[in-house]
């Protein structure tokens, strides 16, 4: 059991980087946002926090050096989320 | 069976055996722990899910009402709150690295550092609310009522989602200043820091909620 | 190990007291006794709700009032609902039967969390608390219904928030026992316990845990926002300011539907685990009955809106979940003709536990065959909100769930108590019990049919005549149920000593001592066979088996 919780030290620096890219992000974002995309602008604010929380997943909580169970975890709830959305949208959307 | 498969099993019984009864909780299962914990994780993640699905359904049948909602809102402030929130993600992670190595102090630093970006964004939360409480925007106030359908659902969603935001960076940073005990008192070491694992997983996801929260709420254009 | 653990390990559960008096129940960890502590729990519920369903069935006895008022039978219906289904069928036979016999039959000496259990326990015991203080608050008790349906349940004046927080509380109690089952089986498998030889009781807790993890959350925070309304108003819900009703009935199904699924998927794998002890053979198809809970739960996820076919939801979703609710009967027709092909060529013993299990295959066939005309849109037009629906429920449900409760409970006592019960009282109560549930349930469907609206309190003279049978029936059933239970008491106090293996069964429970001991095993056992090897068994144990 010892061996399985103790993974590679990951260094600090990589955290910080980890950091500077979810600042710069948030930076982009904010700018962005006055810009008139239109219909896309929800898309890209949410594609840019889409790959902020990649990051916070990967690095921050370790997933990407986890054991694969945890990844397949990850993947049953985030699936179950998408089949909510999706499903609930044949109704809304289509109203 | 092969005769080698009958043989590791036994060696892993024989070492099933020495470890002393459950009862007793000395010997404790880190990998369980964290299966533990990612599972309840998945449960906020729906919780919020069903807010989310809530924000969905009207943001698209009050699109505009939202746009002009969202005006009143404090960029300025939003955008403040998610570095603080971004930055204690950091230093929760780095926490817990220096325990990896056995570094108390630095570990304690960085815990107490996210407890302090914790109480900062408590605190700009609390002037971004009641600056809008002075405005007479809240829910079931005259002032909202006599607005749009739109702008009452979108700030009835605002409070309630980034009240239980708020709720969970309260119970977090409630929960990291037991963790700050336990590392005082060298409950959490090098050797066993689960409990400061676990504590930072869930300090992330508040982290995880509020990277979407920002763009729905105060980037909306 | 020191002498000292070894006598301790001895020892059976129910011997064996670290602390005094009340708390060695109170203050346990043990996963059998917390097992038995929402047994007790559940069966007080379960009467209770049985005897709100029998003044209800009275009242219906002639058209206009009988015993209550109408808006004591609004109160009565929701209370018999809230009551079965949240403190009753959702967390039964995994909190019962699920903890007591999931770490035995994978080979552990307890679950993940001990502590987390009792807590689920106390967490169980506070919701239910909850419910029923609100009867006696100012205002009367709750009206809506079990599904709470918006705008009604943020307008009505009853009391609503106590019974919903006790609901919210009892998710939370669901959520903590399949989090903790989930790691147990990921984490405390006994060496060559593969997945695939895992009892098919454990696959089926396995699926339900997950729901019960992915699903439950959701209901929680519909239900902390239909709190959240009636309190501050936000207008989430509240159609007046542009809530939106329908977005309440797509959470609460997201949540109930799978739900359903939480409350059929164990009593599935209970039948899987009663048929081959009885069948003397092993179970047809084991990796498809495993996958087939799975499938359950998947695709029980995407059905939820079925529920709302008349509420106004937009054709393309209506068509879409009518379209997915068919998947559904696939993976449970697969099981139901597995179970049958088990028992064909097989030597049945038809005793009391295998009684119910094929009383149980006939209601619930019935019970699923129904669901196939509701779930297609065409005909549910017809019969929504009518009693075919009350009566397909109940035969899912009750038909279903709780008659497998009822077999677990026949099954598993002699192991769980070192006593034996009359097995001729035993059987000799299911022909009422069958009967009684027939004419309750069938009837229904006759009126439901026929055009007569569920939850009405009073009622066209020309339903009468169905009216009085289906009241008839219930006395029966209840009658049924009587016997059953007085005869498991009687058991219990005056039953003669059970041997370790009363049934020839051979998952690991079988083979420890009746009791189990406090750490269930003294060595932790090595597997090296799937879960039903009769072949193997009948050659290591010759004697034992010849017994029967």
């Amino acid at each position: 059991m010892e061996k399985e919780h103790k993974h590679n030290l990951i260094p600090y620096g990589t955290y910080f980087l980890v950091w500077l890219s979810l600042i710069s992000l948030t930076v982009l974002t904010v700018s962005v946002a006055g810009v008139d995309f239109g219909r896309i602008a929800l898309f890209l604010a949410l594609t840019i926090a889409a790959i902020k929380s990649t990051l916070v997943i990967n690095y921050f909580m370790h997933i990407k050096f986890d054991q694969p169970i945890f990844k397949f975890f990850l993947a049953v709830a985030l699936a179950t989320l998408a089949t909510i959305f999706i499903l609930t949208s044949t109704d809304v959307f289509f109203r | 069976m092969k005769s080698t498969e009958v043989e590791v099993v036994q060696e892993k019984i024989a070492e099933k055996q020495q470890e002393p009864s459950h009862s007793e909780h000395t010997h404790k299962d880190f990998f369980g722990a964290k299966i533990g914990m990612w599972l309840f994780l998945f449960t906020e993640m729906l919780l919020f899910g069903g807010l989310f699905l809530a924000y969905m359904v009207y943001r698209l049948q009050y699109s505009i009402d939202f746009v002009i909602a969202a005006q009143d809102l404090n960029l300025l402030l939003g955008t403040i709150n998610t570095i603080i929130l971004l930055t204690s993600s950091l230093t929760m992670a780095l926490s817990i690295a220096a325990i990896q190595r056995g570094r108390k102090a630095l570990s304690i630093f960085f815990l107490l550092s996210t407890i302090g970006f914790a109480l900062a964004f408590l605190v700009i939360k609390y002037f971004e609310w009641t600056a809008k409480f002075h405005h007479g925007i809240y829910p079931n106030s005259p002032e909202l009522l006599n607005k749009p359908n739109g702008e009452i659902i979108f700030y009835g969603l605002y409070y309630s989602m980034t009240g239980l935001h708020a709720l969970h960076v309260v119970v977090g940073a409630i929960l990291l200043l037991f963790m700050l005990l336990f590392l005082w008192r060298n409950k959490i070491h090098k050797e066993d820091y689960i409990k400061l694992e676990n504590s930072g997983l869930y300090w992330h996801l508040v982290d995880l909620i509020w990277i979407f929260l920002f763009p729905l709420f105060y980037l909306i254009h | 190990m020191s002498n000292e653990t070894n006598s301790a390990t001895q020892l059976s559960y129910l011997d064996y007291k670290p602390k005094k008096g009340i708390w060695a129940w109170l203050l346990t960890t043990d996963h059998k006794r917390i097992g038995l502590l929402y047994l007790i729990g559940m069966m007080i519920f379960f009467w209770v709700a049985v005897g709100i369903g029998f003044v209800m069935k009275l009242e219906m006895l002639t058209p206009d009032q009988t015993v209550v008022d109408a808006q004591t039978y609004n109160s009565l219906f929701t209370l018999h609902g809230l009551i079965m289904i949240f403190l009753f069928i959702i967390p039964g036979l995994p909190a019962v039967f699920g903890n007591f016999f999931l770490p035995i039959q994978i080979g552990a000496h307890d679950v993940a969390f001990p502590r987390l259990n009792l807590l689920s326990w106390y967490l169980y015991i506070i919701g239910g608390l909850f419910a029923l203080v609100s009867l006696h608050l100012q205002g009367g008790p709750i009206d809506t219904g079990w599904t709470f349906y918006v705008p009604y349940s943020i307008r009505t004046t009853t009391n609503v928030i106590l019974p919903l927080l006790g609901a919210f509380i009892l998710g939370f109690s669901s959520i903590l026992t399949g989090l903790n089952f989930v790691t147990t089986v990921h984490r405390l498998r006994a060496p060559g316990m593969t997945f695939f030889r895992l009892p098919l009781f454990v696959w089926a807790l396995y699926a339900t845990a997950w729901i019960q993890v992915v699903a439950t959350p959701i209901v929680g925070i519909t239900i902390l926002l239909v709190v959240i309304e009636r309190v501050l108003h936000i207008g989430i819900f509240d159609p007046a300011l542009g809530g939106d009703p329908l977005l309440f009935q797509h959470l609460f199904w997201i949540y109930s539907h799978p739900a359903v699924y939480i409350m059929i998927l164990p009593a599935m794998g209970v039948v899987s685990e009663i048929i081959p002890t009885f069948a003397r053979r092993t179970i047809f198809g084991y990796k498809v009955i495993a996958f087939s809970s799975l499938a359950i739960a998947l695709i029980g996820y995407f059905v939820w809106a079925h529920h709302m076919f008349t509420s106004g939801m937009s054709e393309t979703a209506r068509f879409v979940f009518s379209l997915l609710t068919f998947l559904v009967a696939v993976p449970s027709g697969v099981k139901v003709f597995n179970w049958v092909a088990t028992l064909y060529k097989g030597s049945i013993e038809l005793r009391a536990p295998l009684i119910y299990i094929l009383m149980f295959i006939f209601l619930f066939s019935i019970g699923g065959l129904t669901g196939l005309v509701l779930g297609s849109l065409a005909t549910n037009v017809h019969v929504t909100d009518t009693y075919f629906v009350v009566a397909h429920f109940h035969y899912v449900m009750f038909g279903g769930t709780a008659i497998v409760f009822f077999a677990a409970m026949h099954y598993w006592f002699p192991k769980m108590f070192g006593k034996m019960y009359n097995e001729k009282i035993a059987i000799w109560a299911t022909p009422f019990i069958f009967i009684g549930f027939n004419m309750l349930y069938f009837t229904m469907f006759i009126l439901g049919y026929q055009g007569m609206p569920r939850r009405y309190w009073s009622y066209l003279p020309e339903y009468q005549e169905l009216h009085i049978i289906s009241t008839i029936g219930s006395w029966i059933l209840i009658f049924g149920l009587v016997i059953m239970f007085s005869n498991l008491i009687f058991g219990l106090i005056k039953g003669r000593r059970a041997d370790s293996n009363p049934w020839g069964g051979v998952t690991l429970e079988w083979q420890i001592p009746s009791p189990p001991p406090h750490e269930n095993f003294e060595k932790i056992p090595v597997i090296d066979h799937g879960p039903y090897d009769f072949e193997r068994f009948k050659n290591e144990n010759k004697n034992e088996i010849d017994r029967s």
